[in-house]
């Protein structure tokens, strides 16, 4: 029983194993950049930038026709393109970041949805924004394993950069000269966890999997490092989570696999041990001192 | 709470030589409306200077340029070959997200930053400097609470640890005892004479004329333009109050341009 809910799709069939792996890679490193937003105050931005690969993702079809690495380029750039875009808007300008990355994204959207109108709607773009979980091919896989290898090696590398420059940016910028140049590096993290996402959830699913088990995984602890491996073990649980109900229920994996993380978030909003509902509204004891 | 350690701590590198900071016809404002007007003079080395006046009067702006946050409209300001962003710099109301999960101690080791770089680590003798600044601001005992656990007046004594760890030969500090009380505000004003005594350049906006008489020396009376800069008590006299507060003057909407760069020119020219 148990070994047939949960071990044997995987074993059955080769393109289960594929979802996995690819949900895995996304998970694991998408979780701790996910707890870095949060705590910048930016748990929309991914959203937003989920939103400005799209004219990216576009024209790369457009150019070369169904072949990942020119979306995944075009969705890159667009990205980056915006995101260093907004940054600079709100550094050189007066103009607060939400505000100037609102606006970037909006008009990069547009873009893209102009593009795909344009050439006529088509079905196979179609199922590249809304993902094919079960469909991930070598190249697809090397894509995800790749750019989660890339994230958790800059992320080990400047964790301490990234928190200082959450925590106290003018302070970086006078103690460090490279200073300046976190919060672009790591929105270029953001972007590149997003592209790579889109082939297995979609390019507006992608970011689910980034901010739930971030989000969640904050409310049980408020140590940063076991938040980050929290956020990165609470995704993984999801994936593995969405992917089995999605083949016994016959759903689509890519959204399974959020609702599963936001299954995850929900229990840990009433039960975390780190500002959930139950521990928040309970009265208890206080202290001597 | 311990209290304050009487004995300074040794300067981590002893004999720290600043250079001046000479300020030429400085004029610094935000959309093209002066905050503070042509002001020059010399900051001297090892100086404890107070920059005093009403609100609105420059105060702020000025740290902020002497800091390279603010880039002036008009005139300069010479380091003496010090890059700005090497002058330890304490902003106003500490604009940081306390619910950033750091601890006290962590947080005050963020000073050996600057030494360390975004990789180093943070090595033994580090790890005594960050110790022995938390002990000297009153802080033993809290090193591994959450910063967010501080009160206002901790967190002033916490971010003053971080400056000692940065170990700044010039220092700003921009309204350093706002909202804090008054054994606090001693505390801070005996670790500010202890950086003057090892030398140090000290420049610190306030608006407490008590406290400024207190503890330095010298002070600049800002109001847009100076009114006095010199020794404390004879810049702050009632005459010289008195005309700052009344250069405090409103918003001009119909503001004309400034000519007063011009005027050698044209005296030249007529």
């Amino acid at each position: 029983m148990f070994y047939d809910v949960f071990v044997a799709p995987f074993l059955d069939y080769p393109f289960m194993r594929r979802a996995l792996v690819g949900a895995l890679a996304t998970a694991v490193a998408g979780g701790p950049l996910g707890v870095l937003l949060t705590l910048r105050r930016m748990a929309l931005a991914g959203d937003a930038l989920s939103h400005a690969i799209l004219p990216g993702v576009a024209i790369g079809f457009l150019v070369a026709g169904l072949s990942l690495p020119a979306m995944t380029l075009g969705g890159f750039i667009a990205g980056l393109v915006v995101a260093l875009a907004s940054g600079a808007a709100a550094r050189f300008s007066e103009q607060r970041e939400d505000a100037s990355l609102a606006a970037f994204y909006l008009v990069s959207l547009a873009l893209g949805v102009t593009i795909v109108s344009l050439k006529g709607s088509n079905v196979d773009l179609l199922h590249v924004l809304f993902g094919s979980a079960l469909a991930l091919d070598d190249a697809a896989l090397f894509l995800l394993a790749g750019a989660a290898t890339v994230t958790l090696f800059a992320l080990a590398g400047f964790l301490r950069a990234f928190a200082v420059d959450t925590l106290d940016p003018v302070f970086l910028r006078r103690a460090s000269p490279f200073g300046e140049y976190m919060p672009f590096l790591f929105l270029a993290l953001v972007v590149l966890n997003l592209v790579a996402g889109f082939q297995a959830l979609g390019t507006l699913m992608a970011v689910g999997l980034i901010m739930l088990p971030a989000a969640g995984a904050r409310l049980w602890t408020h140590d940063l490092t076991l938040t980050l491996l929290l956020a990165g073990g609470l995704g993984a649980l999801s994936a593995y989570a969405g992917l089995v109900l999605s083949f016994h229920a016959g759903a689509p994996a890519g959204p399974s696999i959020i609702l599963a993380a936001g299954g995850v978030y929900f229990i840990s909003l009433g039960f975390g041990r780190a500002g959930g509902l139950i521990n928040n509204l309970r009265p208890r004891r206080h202290l001597e001192g | 709470m311990e209290a304050v350690a009487t004995t300074l701590i040794p300067a981590r590198s002893p004999g720290v030589r600043p250079a001046a900071i000479k300020l030429e016809n400085l004029t610094l404002g935000y959309d093209r409306r002066p905050a503070v007007h042509h002001l020059s003079g010399e900051i001297a080395p090892g100086e404890l200077l107070a920059v005093c006046g009403p609100n609105g009067g420059g105060k702020s702006t000025l740290l902020k340029a002497l800091a390279g946050l603010l880039q002036p409209m008009g005139g300069s300001i010479e380091r003496g070959g010090a890059r700005a962003r090497d002058f330890a710099f304490l902003p106003q109301a500490a604009q940081f997200d306390r619910s950033f999960p750091i601890s006290v101690q962590e947080f005050v080791a963020l000073g050996a930053l600057r030494r360390k770089g975004i990789f180093g680590r943070i090595d033994a003798a580090e790890t005594e400097s960050v110790e022995r600044a938390i002990a000297a601001v009153g802080l033993k005992g809290f090193e591994p609470h959450a910063l967010g656990q501080l009160s206002g007046g901790q967190l002033q004594r916490a971010l003053f640890a971080r400056l000692m760890v940065e170990d700044g030969a010039v220092i700003l500090l921009d309204e350093p005892f706002g909202a804090i009380d008054a054994a606090t505000t001693g505390d801070l004003l005996a670790i500010i004479a202890g950086w003057h005594a090892e030398g140090r350049t000290i420049v610190a906006a306030l608006h407490e004329l008590d406290l400024v008489r207190r503890g330095f020396p010298k002070t600049l009376l800002l109001a847009r333009e100076v009114i006095a800069w010199g020794e404390t008590d004879e810049v702050l006299s009632p005459k010289n109050l008195t005309l700052a507060r009344a250069m405090a003057k409103a918003h001009d909407a119909d503001a004309a341009y400034c000519h007063r760069d011009e005027t050698n020119e044209r005296a030249d020219v007529l």
